[in-house]
C-alpha cells in the first residue's frame, strides 16, 4: 500500500510544483494519473522513488517511511520500487540481456554487477519475463537495435526484475506510436493482475488512462483536482484538468482503436 | 514598394556598419601596432636574416645524401621510442580516468575534488611534454624511465581533459534508471557511464598515442631516451648525413604511427 | 521464432553468459597473450637505470625543496624573456598564416594540377611530422642562436597546421562559385581571389587567432634547445640549478598559457 500524504516539492524559491498532495493507492490497482505538462505529474513519481527529494511531507511504501531514508536504506527501498520510463532509459550500448539484468543491480554485488555473472535464478527469471513479453529471442541483441515498442519491453522487464512491490510508469507510451502504446499499457496492465502489483502510471493520454486503468486522478498546477472512476471521467473533469491549457487535442480524445468496443464512447469525453 | 523619389541622395552601401568598423580598424590598427613593434624591438641581427637563406640552404647540402651507416641503432632507437610512447599512453589511463571522473561536472563527489581534478587538467596540461622531461630527467637522472614519466604526466591532462567532456557530454536518462533500481554508486558507473563512454574513450586513446609518438621523438634532446639521443649526438658531432637519415626515419615513423592509428580506428569505433 | 523459444523454455536450466567483446575466442585471448608479450618485451629491452632511478626521491626533494619558494626577484630577465616569446609568437604566426595560403592552394586536390598537389602536400606532411623543437634544433645549427632560429621554427610549424586545415577548408568549397566566376570569363588567379579566398578567409582569420595562441606555448619550449625566448631563460635556471628561479619561470608560462588560451577563446568565440 502506498500513502502519500502533503506531499510538498518546490525548486528552489519558485511556486511548489506539488501543493500538498494526498493519496493512496491499496491493493493491485492500476492508477492513472493525467494532467497537463508541468501539472507536476512527473515529479510526483520521481519524489516515490527519490529520484526527485521532497520538500516536505511523507510517503509511506508498505508501512516504511521512504522521504528521510538515507544511502543503502534508500537503495534498499527503490528497490522494491520499479520504475518506467517516457524514454525507455536502456543503456543502448549493452546487450538486452545486460538492460534487463541491470534491474537486480540493487541485489546483486558490485563483482557479480561488473563481470555480469548473475545468480542462475535471476537469468532464470529474466527469461521468463522476455518470455512474457516476447523478447527473449532479443537477449543478445544489442538495446539501440530494436523497436520502440520493443525497447520500452525491456524497460518493463528491467523493473519487474526488481521484484517490486510497486510499478512506476512516467508516460510510457508518449514516445510510442498508437498502437504500440496501446501494447504496452495491455502488458501493464495485465501484468498488474498476473502479479497482484499497484501501478502508478503518468499519461496524458486520457483515452488510454480511461480503457486499460481502474482509477484516474486528475492533477493540475500540483493539486489533485479529480480522483475517482473511468467512468465518472467526463467532460467537466476534462476541462477542469486541461481548460484554459494548450492541450494537443487529438491525442487526448481519440480513442485507442480497438478499445471503442470495449465500451468507452466517443460522446462521453 | 520603394519610394524612388523620396531618395535624392546618393545611395551608399558599405558591407558594415558603424560601429563593426570602427572595431574592425581597431583590431586592425592593435595587430598592425603589435608586429611593429615585435619587428622593431626584437634581439636580431638584421644580416644574419639576409644571410639566413643561403645557411639554411648550405646545411641542407651537408646532409646529402643521408648516410645509412647507423641504420641498426637507429631503427633500436626507433623502437625505444615507440615503447617510450606506448607505455607511457597505457600507464597514463589508470590516472587520467579517475581523474577525469573527479573533474567532470556531473560525476564528480564534491567541489574540492572537482578543483582538485581541474587543477591536476591544467597543470598536466600547460607544462609542455619537454619541460616535463626536463624535471624527469632531474630526478631520476638521463634515461627513458624520465620520458615515459614526461609522457605519461603531459598526456594526463589531455586524455583527462577529453574524457572529462565524454562523462559530461552523455546520456542522463540511464543514469537515473540505474539509479531507480536501488544500485549504488560504482554499479552506476558501470553500468550506466561506462558503456557510454567506450567508444570515446578508444578514439581518445589512440589519437593520444599518435600525438605521443610525435613527443617523444624529442625526449632525447634533454636527455629523457629515444631517437632523440642519437639526433642530439649527431648533431654535436655535426654528423650532417647521419641526422638526415634519422629525420627520415622519423618522418617514417610518424606515418607508421598514423596508419596504425587509422586502421585501430576502423577497426575498434 | 516461436518454435526455438519453446524449444528453449523446455530445457531444464537456461544459461546466458555476456557475448564477448570479441567473439572469436582465439582472437581474444590472442590479444592478451600479444599485449602481456609485449608488455615483458618493451619493459625488459629499455635501459633502465635503476641505481640511478633509486637516488630519484631524495633528488626529487632537494629540487622541490630548492624551488619553493619560487624566487621572482630577477623579474627583468623573466620580462626579457617572455617579451622575446611573444615577439617570435607573433612574428612566427604572421609569416606562417601568409606562407601557409599559397601552400594550401597547393595542397588543395581540386584547384591544382596533380604534380602540385602531390608537392604541396609533402611540404605539409614533412612539417608536421617533425616536433618544433626538431625544427628548431636544426635552424639552430643553421642560423645560430637566438629568436631568428624560434621564429624560422614556428613559422614551419605554423605552416604544417594551418595549411593542412586551410587545405581541406578549400577542397570543400562550394564549386557552383567558382563556376560563376568562370562563367564570367575569369583567369586563373582572378578565380582564386574572387570565388576560393573569399570562402576560406574567416576561417583563417580564426585560425591565426588559434594558431597564435600555440605558437606562444611552442615558443615556450623551442628555447630550450636555443632558439630563444623564455624557454631560454628556463633552460640556463635548470643548467645552474637555480630551482627557485626555474619554478617562478614554470608558473609564469603556466600562467601565460592560461591567459592567451582565456583570450584566443574568447576571441574566437566573439568573432564567430
Amino acid at each position: 500500500m502506498l500513502e502519500i500524504s502533503k506531499l510538498v516539492k518546490r525548486y528552489g524559491n519558485d511556486e511548489p510544483v506539488l501543493k500538498e498532495l494526498d493519496l493512496v493507492v491499496e491493493g493491485s490497482s492500476v492508477v492513472s494519473i493525467v494532467g497537463a505538462s508541468g501539472a507536476g505529474k512527473s515529479t510526483m513519481l520521481r519524489c516515490i522513488n527519490r529520484l526527485v527529494e521532497p520538500t516536505s511531507g511523507s510517503i509511506r511504501l508498505n508501512g516504511t517511511e521512504l522521504v528521510n531514508l538515507r544511502g543503502g536504506a534508500l537503495r534498499r527501498a527503490r528497490r522494491k520500487i520499479g520504475m518506467v520510463f517516457q524514454g525507455f532509459n536502456l543503456i543502448d550500448r549493452l546487450t538486452v540481456m545486460e538492460n534487463v539484468l541491470a534491474g537486480r543491480l540493487g541485489y546483486v554485488s558490485l563483482y557479480q554487477a561488473v563481470t555480469r555473472r548473475y545468480p542462475q535464478q535471476d537469468i532464470e527469471r529474466a527469461f521468463t519475463l522476455m518470455e512474457r513479453v516476447g523478447i527473449a529471442h532479443y537477449a543478445n541483441k544489442r538495446a539501440d537495435a530494436l523497436s520502440g515498442g520493443e525497447r520500452q519491453r525491456v524497460g518493463v522487464v528491467r523493473a519487474l526484475m526488481q521484484e517490486p512491490e510497486i510499478l512506476l510508469a512516467d508516460e510510457p507510451t508518449a514516445s510510442l506510436d498508437p498502437r504500440t502504446s496501446e501494447q504496452i499499457m495491455k502488458l501493464l496492465q495485465s501484468l498488474a493482475q498476473e502479479l497482484s502489483l499497484p501501478v502508478l502510471i503518468n499519461i496524458h493520454n486520457v483515452a488510454q488512462a480511461k480503457a486499460y486503468t481502474e482509477r484516474i486522478v486528475g492533477l493540475r498546477h500540483g493539486k489533485m483536482i479529480f480522483d475517482g472512476a473511468p467512468g465518472d471521467f467526463g467532460k467537466e473533469a476534462l476541462d477542469a484538468i486541461y481548460g484554459g491549457i494548450e492541450a494537443p487535442e487529438e491525442e487526448i480524445t481519440a480513442a485507442p482503436s480497438r478499445t471503442s468496443s470495449e465500451g468507452v464512447s466517443h460522446g462521453q469525453i | 514598394m520603394v519610394d524612388h523619389a523620396a531618395s535624392p541622395a546618393p545611395r551608399v552601401w558599405q558591407r558594415y556598419d558603424r560601429r563593426q568598423r570602427l572595431v574592425r580598424f581597431f583590431l586592425t590598427l592593435l595587430s598592425l601596432t603589435l608586429i611593429v613593434w615585435a619587428v622593431r624591438d626584437i634581439d636580431i641581427f638584421w644580416p644574419w636574416v639576409w644571410d639566413a637563406p643561403n645557411q639554411i640552404s648550405n646545411l641542407g647540402a651537408r646532409m646529402w645524401p643521408p648516410d645509412p651507416r647507423r641504420l641498426s641503432e637507429i631503427a633500436s632507437a626507433m623502437v625505444e621510442t615507440v615503447h617510450i610512447a606506448t607505455l607511457a599512453t597505457m600507464l597514463n589511463v589508470f590516472i587520467a580516468l579517475p581523474v577525469a571522473y573527479i573533474a567532470a561536472q556531473n560525476t564528480t563527489p564534491n567541489r574540492a575534488c572537482l578543483w582538485l581534478g581541474r587543477f591536476i587538467l591544467v597543470a598536466s596540461r600547460s607544462v609542455n611534454t619537454i619541460i616535463w622531461a626536463l624535471l624527469f630527467v632531474a630526478i631520476f637522472g638521463p634515461g627513458v624511465l624520465a620520458g615515459i614519466l614526461a609522457i605519461m604526466f603531459r598526456s594526463i591532462g589531455f586524455v583527462g581533459k577529453l574524457m572529462g567532456e565524454a562523462i559530461e557530454e552523455i546520456d542522463r536518462r540511464p543514469v537515473e534508471a540505474m539509479e531507480a533500481t536501488g544500485a549504488s554508486k560504482l554499479k552506476v558507473v558501470a553500468y550506466a557511464i561506462v558503456p557510454q563512454v567506450m567508444p570515446a574513450f578508444f578514439a581518445i586513446v589512440i589519437l593520444r598515442w599518435d600525438i605521443n609518438i610525435r613527443e617523444s621523438t624529442v625526449l632525447g634532446l634533454v636527455g629523457a631516451g629515444g631517437i632523440g639521443v642519437i639526433l642530439q649526438g649527431s648533431i654535436d658531432t655535426f654528423a650532417w648525413r647521419t641526422v638526415a637519415t634519422i629525420l627520415l626515419a622519423i618522418i617514417a615513423l610518424v606515418l607508421f604511427g598514423e596508419a596504425v592509428t587509422s586502421w585501430l580506428r576502423r577497426r575498434v569505433i | 521464432m516461436a518454435r526455438s523459444d519453446s524449444a528453449r523454455s523446455a530445457s531444464p536450466a537456461r544459461v546466458w553468459h555476456k557475448p564477448p567483446f570479441i567473439a572469436n575466442p582465439w582472437l581474444r585471448y590472442g590479444l592478451w597473450l600479444g599485449v602481456l608479450i609485449y608488455l615483458v618485451w618493451a619493459l625488459g629491452s629499455l635501459p633502465f637505470n635503476w641505481e640511478r632511478i633509486s637516488e630519484g626521491l631524495p633528488r626529487a626533494s632537494r629540487i622541490f625543496g630548492g624551488g619553493f619558494p619560487p624566487d621572482f626577484s630577477r623579474s627583468g630577465l623573466l620580462l626579457t624573456g617572455f617579451k622575446e616569446s611573444l615577439q617570435i609568437a607573433i612574428l612566427a604566426t604572421l609569416l606562417g598564416v601568409l606562407l601557409s595560403i599559397p601552400f594550401a592552394v597547393m595542397a588543395a586536390k581540386n584547384i591544382v594540377p596533380k604534380p602540385v598537389y602531390l608537392f604541396g602536400r609533402a611540404v605539409i606532411i614533412v612539417s608536421r611530422s617533425f616536433h618544433p623543437v626538431i625544427v628548431a634544433i636544426l635552424f639552430v645549427a643553421a642560423v645560430g642562436f637566438g629568436p631568428l632560429a624560434g621564429i624560422l621554427t614556428l613559422t614551419v610549424y605554423s605552416i604544417g597546421f594551418v595549411g593542412k586545415l586551410l587545405a581541406e577548408e578549400i577542397e570543400e568549397i562550394d564549386w557552383g562559385q567558382v563556376e560563376a566566376m568562370k562563367a564570367t570569363g575569369a583567369g586563373y588567379f582572378a578565380i582564386l581571389v574572387y570565388a576560393v579566398f573569399p570562402q576560406i578567409l574567416p576561417r583563417q582569420v580564426g585560425l591565426s587567432m588559434y594558431q597564435l595562441d600555440s605558437n606562444l606555448r611552442a615558443s615556450a619550449v623551442v628555447g630550450i634547445v636555443g632558439a630563444g625566448g623564455i624557454g631560454a631563460t628556463l633552460m640556463n635556471a635548470f643548467g645552474r640549478y637555480d630551482y627557485d628561479f626555474a619554478f617562478a619561470i614554470l608558473l609564469v608560462i603556466i600562467a601565460m598559457i592560461l591567459v592567451s588560451e582565456g583570450i584566443s577563446g574568447w576571441i574566437r568565440k566573439r568573432i564567430w
